[in-house]
């Protein structure tokens, strides 16, 4: 096989790996905070996208207005969702997080399905961005280096928030002991409003990172999302760093895999995780909780 | 006293009701329908046991369901293996299946749980989307029914609608069976305490993959019976939509109760068939109702039912007794 092809299907896989990683690390945080496992994900993914497309063909708004417009459209629609539904299941069992955010993804998904249909939209890569670099062993496309370098900021800029900042200190108390944290003055509520916002506007940015490299359509974060799950019980919820490695590792592999064996290349991910099952069932970084 | 005499005396009416209601039922309404309904309504009921006994809620039910589709209507078609062998071959098939996934899923708990069948069936799908037999988008059609015992056609919808009844009615009495026997109670009480079911001496996992085995099989039954049925297995049923269905139709009618999986099989499908023709996203309509369900009406249909009934007995018992 040639190296353009190995290459460019790595850098396929480290593209997704760090979609993954937007993802993982947006459901760690929910998840940390509300204990919820938000599988509306993949809808706020999908949001993402499709706010960046209709903002481009309505509105005129360009690729990189759209990458903070869209995003942040994604995170309020999160907080009204937090606010009106999710806050009244915090009581009960995990699970029903679980399927009332399913419920989320079903309503959002059909009605996106009902006025787009599930026909794929291609959405220009911006001028900015188009052409490349050849490598001499590869051809790089400049907007897939850009995906990589944005999607890492922002992984880093999240575990700068959360892990250094009294922002992230506030978030972590409110994450390991809600009610002293309630004592000591800290409106909660509102915390896992935004916390909740702020993690579906990470699914909400990948998504408008993808809406160049693969076309906009309703139902591309279903899929994701339950790859995403499987990468979540490989990693494990308990670290961010963990999880950001766990991400782009997995996307490297199934990249590897698109070129060594194609036909299974959408099941490594699922591979890894029985294997982790088998071995390590708590996960590779993970704690039970 | 009075309050169970009551009880007893309703339950019995409510059965006779319900056996009219099903031998009547072909003659009322399109019994394909009513096939479609029973087919679901057992699906429905193998989730249940699941969910409603163990406390373990699979994300993944499609996987069983339509793997046995698929080999069901594999062997009725390219091996033309009578109904009943097919069938069997479609349960054992479900049942290997959840052997496997059970055993891997089990060894996380709560959401993982949950989110490992998820992953575990989105693997089938992949599978049913590239292997040979499946007939890939198209799935496999125009399976042969065949014959019941060798002796009644299928193809007459009447037979077919009682053919799956009796399967039906059939599973249902081995589902109260479990759960009125000591396993079906050791599941109970793993599902309400698991760390004091396990220092009682029970090995909780080998119970919970026990259940999910037989709710597995179960399921498969279903999935079975349904291909053979509408003559069709397709990547539908093994769809993670088809997943969560299952999970509405359970909560819709009521979790943990033996006629609920019946009750929301009967409102999702008709309710499914109503809004093919309306031109209303279904998806969408299916999604709110799960929201308003779960926010609202957790107990389902038959539980507020029976909550009702209990206040109604418990008033009555008091007057018996003052």
């Amino acid at each position: 096989m040639s190296t353009q092809v190995l290459f460019g299907q790595l850098l396929v896989g480290l593209i997704n790996g760090s979609f993954y990683a937007m993802m993982s690390l947006g459901l760690a945080i929910i998840f940390g905070l509300l204990g919820i496992a938000n599988i509306a994900q993949g809808a706020f993914y999908m949001m993402g996208a499709f706010f960046s497309w209709l903002l481009l063909r309505e509105l005129g708004v360009t690729y990189f207005y759209a990458l903070f417009l869209s995003p942040l459209i994604v995170g309020l629609i999160g907080a009204a969702v937090e606010r009106t539904l999710l806050r009244r299941i915090y009581k009960l069992p995990h699970e029903y997080g679980l399927l009332l955010t399913f419920g989320v993804l079903m309503f959002t998904q059909g009605i996106f399905i009902y006025i787009f249909q599930t026909a794929g939209r291609p959405y220009p890569v911006p001028p900015e961005l188009a052409g490349g670099y050849n490598l001499g062993f590869m051809f790089l496309p400049k907007y897939r280096a850009w995906v990589v370098v944005a999607s890492i900021v922002t992984c880093f800029t999240a575990w700068y928030t959360l892990e250094k900042t009294s922002l992230g200190r506030t978030l972590r108390a409110a994450t390991e002991n809600p009610a002293l944290t309630r004592a000591f003055g800290v409106n909660v509520p509102a915390l896992m409003t935004f916390g909740f916002g702020a993690g579906v506007a990470l699914a909400g940015a990948a998504g408008v990172l993808a809406a160049p490299i693969y076309t906009v359509s309703p139902i591309m974060g279903a899929d994701l999302i339950i790859v995403v799950f499987a990468i979540i019980v490989i990693g494990g919820m308990g670290s961010i760093l963990g999880s950001i490695v766990t991400s782009l590792s997995l996307g490297l592999l199934e990249g590897l895999a698109k070129v060594l064996y194609p036909q299974g290349s959408n099941m490594v991910v699922f591979v890894v995780m029985i294997l982790v099952l088998l071995v390590r069932p708590a996960g590779l970084f993970g704690r039970e909780r | 006293m009075a309050a169970d005499a009551l009880r007893n005396r309703t339950n019995l009416i409510l059965l006779a009701v319900a056996a009219v209601a099903a031998l009547a039922a072909p003659f009322l309404f399109y019994p394909l329908f009513l096939t479609k309904v029973l087919c679901y309504a057992l699906f429905a009921s193998a989730f249940n046991l699941l969910l409603g006994s163990c406390g373990l809620l699979s994300f993944g039910h499609a996987a069983y369901f339509g793997a046995a589709a698929y080999v069901a209507g594999h062997a009725a078609k390219a091996w033309g293996m009578p109904f009943e062998v097919s069938i069997i071959l479609g349960v054992f098939a479900a049942a290997a299946l959840g052997a496997v996934f059970g055993y891997l899923a089990i060894r996380r708990q709560g959401i993982y749980f949950a989110m490992i069948t998820l992953a575990l069936a989105q693997m089938i799908y992949f599978l049913a989307v590239q292997l040979p037999f499946t007939g890939k988008e198209d799935g496999l059609t125009s399976i042969p029914r065949g014959r019941v015992l060798g002796l009644f056609d299928l193809d007459n919808l009447t037979v077919l609608y009682f053919t799956t009844l009796a399967i039906f009615v059939g599973a249902l009495m081995l589902i109260h069976r479990i759960i009125h026997s000591p396993f079906g109670q050791v599941l109970h009480a793993i599902r309400d305490n698991e760390p004091r079911a396990i220092s009682l001496g029970y090995v909780a996992n080998r119970f919970k993959l026990q259940a999910f085995v037989l709710s597995a099989a179960l399921a498969g039954l279903a999935g079975a019976n349904k291909a053979i049925a509408f003559k069709l297995a397709t990547l539908t049923d093994v769809h993670w939509t088809t997943s969560g269905s299952v999970i509405l139709m359970t909560l819709l009618g009521g979790l943990g109760t033996l006629l609920g999986p019946f009750v929301g099989a009967l409102i999702t499908v008709a309710l499914e068939n109503y809004l093919a023709d309306s031109g209303l996203p279904i998806q969408a309509v299916i999604g709110a109702i799960f929201i308003l369900c779960i926010l609202l009406f957790r107990r389902g249909v038959v539980g507020e039912a029976h909550a009702l009934l209990d206040r109604l007995h418990r008033t009555t018992g008091k007057s018996h007794q003052g």
